[in-house]
C-alpha cells in the first residue's frame, strides 16, 4: 500500500458516508422546498372548491408531483452532467421533435395544442424541451468556445433556439418560446460571447419585431394571432376593455392589491374564492399568494426564488468545467426569466404569456421539468466540490 | 475571451467573474421591480384594490316600495297600489347570443304582443342603468300571458315573471287630471336638485300631483346585498333593507263633489268640453277640479301605444288629457264685470249709486256697442248692472276706465289673478293674457297686429271680451278674493301628509298670495248685485237658482269666440259659516250662461251643501 493509497482509505474514513448529500447546496434545496410548501398551502385554499365532493383534488395532485420531482432532482444530482455533453445531437433532435409530436398527436386545451396525452398524466414536452435545449446549446457553445468570437458561432446557436421556438409559437405557446430564447443567449452570456454580438442582436430583434407588429401587419400579413397581439399589449392599458384581454390582469391586480400589507386570510380571500380570479391554481397563483398572505406572504415567496437565483449564480462560479457554467447559467436564467415574466403578469408589467411560476404553478409537467433542472444545478454543484476535495482546493468563500 | 478547457477545473476568470456580477446585477433590477410594483399594489393603493375586490362580490338588488296612497279629504281611496305581474328577463340565464336566443325572443314577442327589436334595446337600456338586476319587458302582463308562460316555462329559458305595483284609480276618470303619471326616473330628472339621491331605475311621479308631492309619495326602495360569484351567481344574502312605502297624501278634494261636479258638466254640456272648479274661499283648499273630456288613469299603469297616445291628445276628441280648469284659455264673458266694478268703484271712477244710462247700446269712437238682444235697461247703478248684466253700463266703465293714470283696469285684473299664475300645486297651470295698451302697442310696433292699443280694447276687457284668456281657475280665484274681503288665495288641492294610517304629519298650507284691499261699501255693493242677479226678478240666473235654499252669489257669462258658439260661463260664492265654496264653471260652445254653466253649478252647490239635485236651465239671454 503506497501513500496515496493510504491517504485516500484515510480519507475515506473520515468522511460520512453519504457523501453526494453532503455536497448538495442545502440553501438550494431548502428554497426548493420551501416553494413547495408554499404551493401546496396556496392550492390548499384555492381550489377548496374547485372540484365538488374533493376539496384536495389538486392538492394531492401537487404534492405527488413535487414528491416525483424531489426524487428526481436526487437522482439527477448524482449523475454527473458533463456526459450529456456527448448526447448534443440526440437532446437537440428531442426538442425539436417533442414539439412535432405534439402538433401530431397533442391535444387542445383553451385554443392551444401544447399538451400530449398519456394514459394516466398529460406531459406539455415544451415545459421538458426548455430543460433539454439548454443542455443541447450549452454543449454546442462549448465545442466552439475557441471560436466564440465569430459570429457564425452566436448564429448557429440562436437559430437552434429560433427554431423550437417558432414551433412552439405555432401552438400557439408564446412564453415558451420566449424561454427558449432567455435561455439561448444566457448560454452564449456565460459562455462569453462578445457583448458587440448583443448589441447587434439587439439590433436585430427590435427590427424584427418591428416588422412583426408594424411592418407585416400593415401589408396584411399576420405573423401572431390577433389574440396574441392584444393580450402582448393589452397589459399596457389594462382598464381599456376590462370584459376582454385586460380582465384577466384587472382581477389579478384586484386580488393582490387587496391583500394589502397582510392578506385577506383564505376565508376571506374573495377574489379567490368567487372565482374572479381566473386560473389562480395555475397562471395566476401568484395573485392568490398576495390577495390571502398580502406584501408579507408575497415577499416571502419572492425571497426563495431569490434565495434560488443566488444559489445558482454560486454554482455558476463554481462548476468544474465550461460545459457545467454554461448549463448552470442557462437553468438561472430560465427561472428568472420565468419568475420575473410570471410575477410580473400578475403585478400587470407583463404580458400575459402563460408562463407558469416555477414549483408554485399547479402543473406536472413544469413541476418536473424544474426539479430536474435544480438536479443538475446540485449535480453542478456536487461535481464541483468532489472536484474541489480532489484538488484539495476551498470551494468559493461565498 | 476567456480561455478555458474541457475537463479542467476553470480557474475564476475575471471575465467569467464580470458577467456573473452583470447576470447577478440584471436579476436584482428585475427583482426590485417587482418588489416595488408589489409596494406600490399592496401598500400605497392597497385600500383601492380593496374597495374594488369588495364591488366585485356585492350586488345590490333592488326591491320596489310601494308608493304612498292619495286619498281625498275624508281619507276615502283615491290611488292606490295594484299588484300587476311584471315579465322579466334575466339576462344570465338566457341562452347565448345566437339563433337561440333570436328565436327565444321572437316567441316571447309575440306572447308579450311587443316588436321584438324592443327586446333587445330594453334589455340594452336598463342593464347599463341597474346591472345585474332583471330587465323589466312587461309591467302588467295578463293572467292568461302569466299562465302561458309559467305552463311553457321550460321554452322560455331566463324570463321571470314577479310581482310589481302598479298605480291603480279606482275611480276611474274621477280627478284624472289631477294626478298625473308615473314612471321611471329620466336621466335629465336624475340631475335635478329635488330627485338629489334617488337612484337610477326609481318609479318617480311624472304629471300632477304625482310629480308635485313625489317626495312624500315616492317611499324608498328595499335592497338585498347578495354576494356573488364572478358569473354573478348569488353566494348568500349579506344584507336585506326593507322596502319603505311612500307617505300618504291627503287632498282638499272632495270625491263626492269631484263626482257631482263630473256628472254635472256632462248633464249640462252634454258632451261638450268644459271645466269646473270649486274653492275653499277662505283658504285656496280646491275642493273639486275638473275638466271634460276626462280619460282613465289606469291606461297609463302599462305602456301607452303612440295611437292611443295620439287619441289621448287630438283635438277632434277634445283632447282628453288636457286640464281646462288650469290651462283651458278663454274670454270670459260677462263674469269680468265682477272685477271690472272692482277696479272702477276702487279707483273711484264711480260710486256704488252713481247711475248710468242704459239705452240699448252705446257709441264709443266709431263703434257701436249694444246689449245682448237689444235689451234697454233704462237708468243703472251698480247693483242692479250686475243683477241684469247691463253691457252699456259696463262698457261705458270700459271706457271710462281707458286712459286713467295707474290703467286700474289692468291693475285691479292684475291683482285679482288675471294674466298671472294662480300657483296652484299642478304642474302645467297657464297664466292666459291680461290685454293691457303696453302690450298690444309692442305688437303694433313688431307688426303682429293691424292697430294699437284703443279705447274698444278696454271696453271689451270690461265685459269679459276681447283679447282676454283666463282660466276657470283664475276667476274662481278672482270670486273668491271679493268674497273673502281681498285676500288672493293660492288654490292647492294637497292638503296633508300623513303616516299609513291617516295620522298627518305636516299640513300642506301655501297660504295667501297677496292681499287686496276692497272697501267694504264697495265690495258690498259687488256682492248685493251678484245675490239680485241669482235671486231677484230680472237677475241672470235668478230663474235657475229659484227654489234653491241657500244665499247665492253668481255671475252668468256668455262668452264670444270667434269661429265657434258661445262659452257658458257661471261664478259664484255661497257663503257659510263653514264650507263656504266658489264655484266656476265653463262649458265651451255650451251657449249662454244661464243655458248650461249656471245650471251645472247649481248640481255641484246643491252637492256640496246637500240638497237634492234638480237641473234647471235659466231664459236669460244676456252675455
Amino acid at each position: 500500500m503506497n501513500d496515496t493509497a493510504i491517504t485516500r482509505s484515510l480519507d475515506d474514513a473520515i468522511r460520512p458516508p453519504d457523501r453526494a448529500a453532503m455536497r448538495l447546496d442545502v440553501v438550494l434545496l431548502l428554497s426548493a422546498v420551501g416553494l413547495v410548501a408554499c404551493s401546496l398551502v396556496t392550492i390548499a385554499s384555492a381550489t377548496h372548491d374547485d372540484v365538488p365532493g374533493q376539496p384536495q383534488h389538486f392538492l394531492i395532485r401537487q404534492a405527488v408531483y413535487a414528491g416525483i420531482g424531489f426524487a428526481l432532482m436526487l437522482a439527477a444530482s448524482r449523475v454527473d452532467y458533463s456526459r450529456l455533453r456527448e448526447l448534443k445531437y440526440g437532446l437537440y433532435g428531442f426538442v425539436v421533435s417533442s414539439i412535432l409530436v405534439v402538433f401530431a398527436l397533442g391535444n387542445v386545451t383553451r385554443g392551444s395544442k401544447r399538451w400530449i396525452d398519456f394514459p394516466f398524466v398529460r406531459f406539455q414536452p415544451s415545459e421538458l424541451a426548455k430543460l433539454v435545449l439548454i443542455l443541447a446549446l450549452a454543449a454546442f457553445v462549448v465545442d466552439r468556445v475557441r471560436r466564440l468570437d465569430e459570429r457564425d458561432t452566436t448564429a448557429r446557436v440562436m437559430l437552434m433556439a429560433l427554431i423550437p421556438c417558432l414551433l412552439v409559437f405555432a401552438q400557439p405557446d408564446l412564453g415558451s418560446g420566449i424561454v427558449y430564447i432567455v435561455v439561448a443567449l444566457a448560454v452564449l452570456f456565460t459562455a462569453g460571447t462578445s457583448f458587440r454580438h448583443f448589441a447587434a442582436l439587439f439590433v436585430l430583434a427590435a427590427i424584427a419585431l418591428s416588422l412583426v407588429f408594424v411592418a407585416a401587419p400593415a401589408a396584411g400579413v399576420h405573423v401572431l394571432k390577433p389574440y396574441q397581439t392584444r393580450r402582448l399589449t393589452a397589459f399596457m392599458n389594462p382598464s381599456d376593455n376590462p370584459r376582454d384581454q385586460g380582465y384577466q390582469q384587472n382581477q389579478s391586480r384586484i386580488a393582490i392589491g387587496s391583500g394589502q400589507k397582510t392578506g385577506r386570510g383564505a376565508a376571506h380571500a374573495t377574489q379567490t374564492k368567487l372565482k374572479f380570479l381566473p386560473e389562480h391554481h395555475t397562471d395566476f397563483i401568484f395573485a392568490v399568494v398576495g390577495e390571502q398572505f398580502g406584501f408579507v406572504g408575497a415577499a416571502l415567496v419572492l425571497s426563495l426564488f431569490a434565495m434560488m437565483i443566488w444559489r445558482g449564480l454560486r454554482i455558476v462560479t463554481m462548476a468544474k468545467n465550461l460545459y457545467g457554467a454554461v448549463v448552470a447559467g442557462g437553468i438561472v436564467a430560465m427561472l428568472l426569466w420565468e419568475v420575473f415574466d410570471n410575477v410580473g403578469m400578475t403585478v400587470g408589467i407583463m404580458p400575459i404569456t402563460g408562463v407558469p411560476l416555477p414549483l408554485m404553478s399547479y402543473g406536472g409537467s413544469s413541476v418536473l421539468v424544474t426539479f430536474l433542472a435544480l438536479g443538475l444545478l446540485q449535480s453542478i454543484h456536487v461535481q464541483a466540490r468532489a472536484a474541489a476535495a480532489a484538488k484539495g482546493r476551498a470551494a468559493l468563500p461565498f | 475571451m476567456i480561455q478555458l478547457y474541457e475537463e479542467r477545473r476553470p480557474p475564476i476568470t475575471p471575465e467569467l467573474a464580470l458577467r456573473v456580477a452583470i447576470f447577478g446585477g440584471v436579476a436584482l433590477t428585475l427583482f426590485a421591480i417587482i418588489f416595488f410594483r408589489l409596494w406600490f399594489l399592496q401598500v400605497l393603493s392597497g385600500d383601492k384594490y380593496l374597495a374594488q375586490a369588495m364591488g366585485n362580490q356585492l350586488r345590490e338588488i333592488r326591491v320596489q316600495s310601494p308608493r304612498g296612497y292619495v286619498v281625498d279629504r275624508n281619507g276615502t281611496i283615491l290611488v292606490d297600489n295594484r299588484v300587476g305581474i311584471g315579465v322579466q328577463v334575466d339576462p344570465q340565464k338566457l341562452p347565448p347570443d345566437g339563433p337561440q336566443r333570436a328565436i327565444l325572443f321572437h316567441k316571447l314577442a309575440s306572447v308579450l304582443k311587443i316588436p321584438v327589436g324592443r327586446i333587445g334595446r330594453e334589455i340594452k337600456r336598463q342593464r347599463k342603468l341597474l346591472p345585474y338586476s332583471n330587465v323589466t319587458l312587461k309591467t302588467d302582463a295578463t293572467r292568461a300571458i302569466y299562465t302561458y308562460l309559467f305552463e311553457r316555462r321550460d321554452q322560455f329559458p331566463g324570463v321571470t315573471a314577479r310581482p310589481l305595483f302598479v298605480r291603480h284609480y279606482p275611480h276611474r276618470d274621477l280627478a284624472a287630471h289631477l294626478f298625473g303619471t308615473v314612471g321611471e326616473i329620466s336621466p335629465p330628472q336624475l340631475k335635478l336638485a329635488r330627485f338629489r339621491g334617488v337612484p337610477q331605475g326609481t318609479i318617480v311621479g311624472q304629471g300632477g300631483i304625482e310629480n308635485v308631492y313625489d317626495r312624500y309619495l315616492r317611499g324608498r326602495d328595499g335592497a338585498t346585498r347578495v354576494q356573488v360569484d364572478a358569473l354573478g351567481q348569488p353566494k348568500g344574502e349579506l344584507q336585506v333593507v326593507a322596502p319603505h312605502q311612500g307617505q300618504q297624501l291627503k287632498l282638499s278634494i272632495d270625491l263626492d263633489l269631484q263626482k257631482a261636479g263630473q256628472q254635472a258638466l256632462k248633464d249640462a254640456g252634454g258632451g261638450l268640453p268644459g271645466a269646473f272648479v270649486a274653492l275653499d274661499p277662505r283658504n285656496g283648499e280646491v275642493l273639486a277640479l275638473g275638466s271634460t273630456p276626462t280619460f282613465d288613469p289606469n291606461l297609463f299603469s302599462k305602456p301607452v301605444s303612440t295611437r292611443l297616445f295620439k287619441q289621448l291628445n287630438s283635438k277632434a276628441n277634445g283632447a282628453p288629457l288636457y286640464n281646462r280648469a288650469i290651462a283651458g284659455l278663454y274670454p270670459t264673458g260677462s263674469t269680468y264685470k265682477v272685477i271690472t266694478a272692482t277696479a272702477a268703484l276702487q279707483s273711484r271712477i264711480i260710486t256704488p249709486s252713481t247711475v248710468i244710462d242704459d239705452p240699448g247700446s252705446v257709441k264709443i269712437g266709431n263703434i257701436t256697442f249694444k246689449n245682448a238682444g237689444g235689451a234697454a235697461h233704462g237708468s243703472v247703478a251698480l247693483r242692479q248692472a250686475l243683477q241684469v248684466s247691463s253691457d252699456v253700463y259696463f262698457y261705458k266703465m270700459g271706457a271710462q276706465l281707458n286712459g286713467v293714470h295707474g290703467e286700474p283696469l289692468q291693475t285691479w285684473s292684475r291683482r285679482l289673478g288675471i294674466g298671472r299664475q294662480t300657483g296652484i300645486d299642478l304642474p302645467g297651470e297657464f297664466k292666459g293674457l291680461l290685454p293691457t295698451p303696453a302690450w298690444r302697442d309692442r305688437l303694433f310696433r313688431k307688426h303682429q297686429t293691424d292697430r294699437p292699443w284703443s279705447t274698444g280694447d278696454n271696453v271689451n276687457l270690461a265685459v269679459g271680451q276681447g283679447d282676454l284668456q283666463a282660466t276657470p281657475l283664475q276667476m274662481a280665484v278672482a270670486y273668491s278674493a271679493v268674497a273673502n274681503g281681498g285676500r288672493v288665495v293660492t288654490p292647492h288641492v294637497g292638503l296633508d301628509v300623513e303616516d299609513a294610517v291617516g295620522r298627518a304629519l305636516q299640513r300642506i298650507d301655501p297660504g295667501a298670495s297677496r292681499k287686496v284691499h276692497i272697501s267694504d261699501a264697495n265690495r258690498q255693493a259687488i256682492l248685493d248685485g251678484l245675490h239680485l242677479a241669482a235671486s231677484a226678478p230680472g237677475g241672470t240666473s235668478a230663474d235657475v237658482f229659484k227654489g234653491f235654499p241657500r244665499k247665492v252669489f253668481g255671475k252668468t257669462g256668455t262668452a264670444q269666440r270667434a269661429g265657434q258658439g258661445d262659452q257658458s260661463w257661471y261664478v259664484c260664492y255661497v257663503p257659510d259659516g263653514r264650507r263656504p265654496v266658489v264655484v266656476a264653471v265653463t262649458i265651451e260652445r255650451g251657449g249662454f250662461g244661464a243655458q248650461a254653466a249656471a245650471p251645472a253649478a247649481r248640481l255641484i252647490l246643491s252637492q256640496w251643501f246637500g240638497i237634492k239635485k234638480k237641473f234647471v236651465t235659466g231664459q236669460s239671454r244676456t252675455r
